[in-house]
């Protein structure tokens, strides 16, 4: 049997009453009290997820002259210190060999956070395309909390001197937290006001006791899974992979082609040529959800797949992201979603599909 | 008294009636349940066929009938509160049969039984 990696919580998470699974080789909690509880907890509170799997990668080397610029869609050197941005680690076919978050800083150094199923061969990716530089892989080194929800701001501040007013969405700051080390983003997967915070090992469970005692709610992946998915955020493995690009992904927002990387000829290639096929976001009509791999049907004639589905505890129905053929694709005629079992009817919709 | 199925339906007769529900066990398994579908009352079901259909947040499944009969109720209160079975799964019945063979009750698992081929899941 495979030999699961476990966050530093893993003991803390085992004496609450969880569920785990192997997420991308990691055994991590899906649930804790239940999902729609965690869901719950997020939308209206405050939720605080382990998110230890996810990779960091630090490199240090000159921004313009090492090849890092052109590593990936994010265009670096335009990033300001104490700033972040997600991109795409793209192959030469526009294809995402991963998504990810860039943090800079300082001039020279970043810090690369990436997907844990995609770690290893991200850094070889990231290896190959730089030079006079140095990239080091210190995923294991880190923990990571992310603490979300309207209430997140208020639980945390204590913990810091910086007033947490001060740092907008997708910044961050570098301090300590019970006397080491901290990165302190703003940032998160859920859609709601939040924080994501880089710590060792030791101090995440000092800081996860301290935050559920300040009434945090633990959360589970299932519960992201869903709160992601309201906001039409992508998930790597399913909305994204090798053999899709950000254009078909319907995240064009984020790649800037007035640039040159890695990826950027094909992407442009792939607009001039038009889209043969996009990601769409789609609600169902009752309070049944589809799953990766449903079918998509309109008019009897198979028009894509979905990508990703779940059942969405504030809107009451099921909702994902599919990938749709779009040639002679009507937008305004509903879709059926099928697998071997059963037929869902759904209608395209728009994102978020939830209003924040 | 209640039988189980090794599929985590359970019964209950009374009289010829069979109320059939699924486990606390099965819906832990699912955790939230978000929709039910329920059988058509008077349809005919053989011992094993699919009865119902349950998805939650999670997964989604069939439900077994554990023992032939007839349909003569299903509880559609479950259409609108499906979450309900989450907290009291051995006390809300999903459907009800009229048995049409009592000699397939001999092939269920009592209480005991199903509690010991739990431990073996």
């Amino acid at each position: 049997m495979e030999q699961l990696l476990k966050s530093p919580l893993y003991e803390r998470q085992q004496e609450l009453k969880t569920k785990n699974v192997n997420f991308c080789g990691w055994d991590m909690p899906i649930q804790f009290d239940g999902i729609i509880a965690e869901h719950a907890s997020c939308r209206n509170d405050v939720a605080l997820f382990d998110t230890s799997h996810m990779g960091e990668f630090f490199f240090k080397g000159n921004i313009q002259t090492s090849g890092i610029n052109e590593a990936t869609s994010i265009n670096i050197a335009a990033l300001e210190i104490g700033k972040c941005k997600y991109g795409f680690l793209l192959n030469e076919n526009g294809g995402v060999i991963d998504d990810l978050i860039i943090y800079r800083l300082s001039e020279d150094e970043l810090m690369i956070v990436v997907n844990a199923a995609t770690r290893a061969n991200d850094l070889k990716v990231l290896n190959s395309r730089i030079r006079n530089a140095s990239l080091t892989d210190r995923s294991m080194e880190f923990a990571k909390l992310d603490l979300q929800g309207p209430k997140s701001k208020e639980v945390l501040q204590k913990y810091f001197d910086v007033s947490l007013d001060t740092l907008s969405f997708f910044s961050f700051v570098e301090t300590k937290v019970f006397g080491s080390y901290c990165l302190l983003s703003r940032t998160g997967y859920t859609g709601e006001l939040g924080f994501e915070l880089y710590i060792d090992a030791d101090t995440s469970i000092k800081l996860w006791d301290s935050l559920i005692a300040n009434g945090a709610k633990p959360a589970g992946l299932g519960a992201r899974d869903i709160l992601r998915l309201e906001m039409g955020y992508s998930l790597y493995g399913n909305d994204l992979s090798e053999t899709i690009t950000p254009l078909e992904a319907n995240l064009g927002k984020f790649v800037n082609l007035s640039r040159d990387y890695v990826g950027k000829a094909a992407l442009e290639k792939q607009k001039a040529e038009g889209l043969k096929r996009l990601l769409l976001p789609f609600k169902t009509t009752s309070r049944r959800s589809a799953r990766k791999d449903f079918e998509v049907y309109q008019n009897n004639k198979k028009v894509g797949f979905v990508t990703s589905g779940a059942f969405s505890p504030l809107l009451n129905v099921g909702v994902g992201l599919a990938m749709i053929d779009t040639e002679g694709f009507d937008h305004n005629q509903s879709i059926e979603l099928r697998d071997e079992r059963s037929s869902i009817e759904a209608n395209i919709a728009s994102l978020p599909f939830i209003t924040k | 008294m209640k039988k189980y199925s090794e599929s985590h339906e359970w019964v209950e007769i009374e009289g010829d009636i069979a109320s059939v529900g699924i486990s606390s066990y099965a819906v832990e398994q699912l955790g939230d349940i978000t929709f039910m579908e329920l059988p058509e009352v008077d349809v005919e079901l053989s011992k094993g066929d699919s009865a119902a259909f349950v998805e939650s947040v999670k997964a989604a499944s069939d439900i077994y009938t554990p023992i032939s009969g007839t349909v003569t109720e299903a509880n559609e209160t479950l259409l609108d509160a499906p979450d309900s079975l989450n907290g009291n799964a051995e006390g809300i019945f999903i459907f009800k049969l009229k048995i049409s063979d009592m000699s397939e009750l001999e092939t269920l698992m009592s209480s005991e039984d199903y509690e010991k081929y739990k431990e073996t899941l």
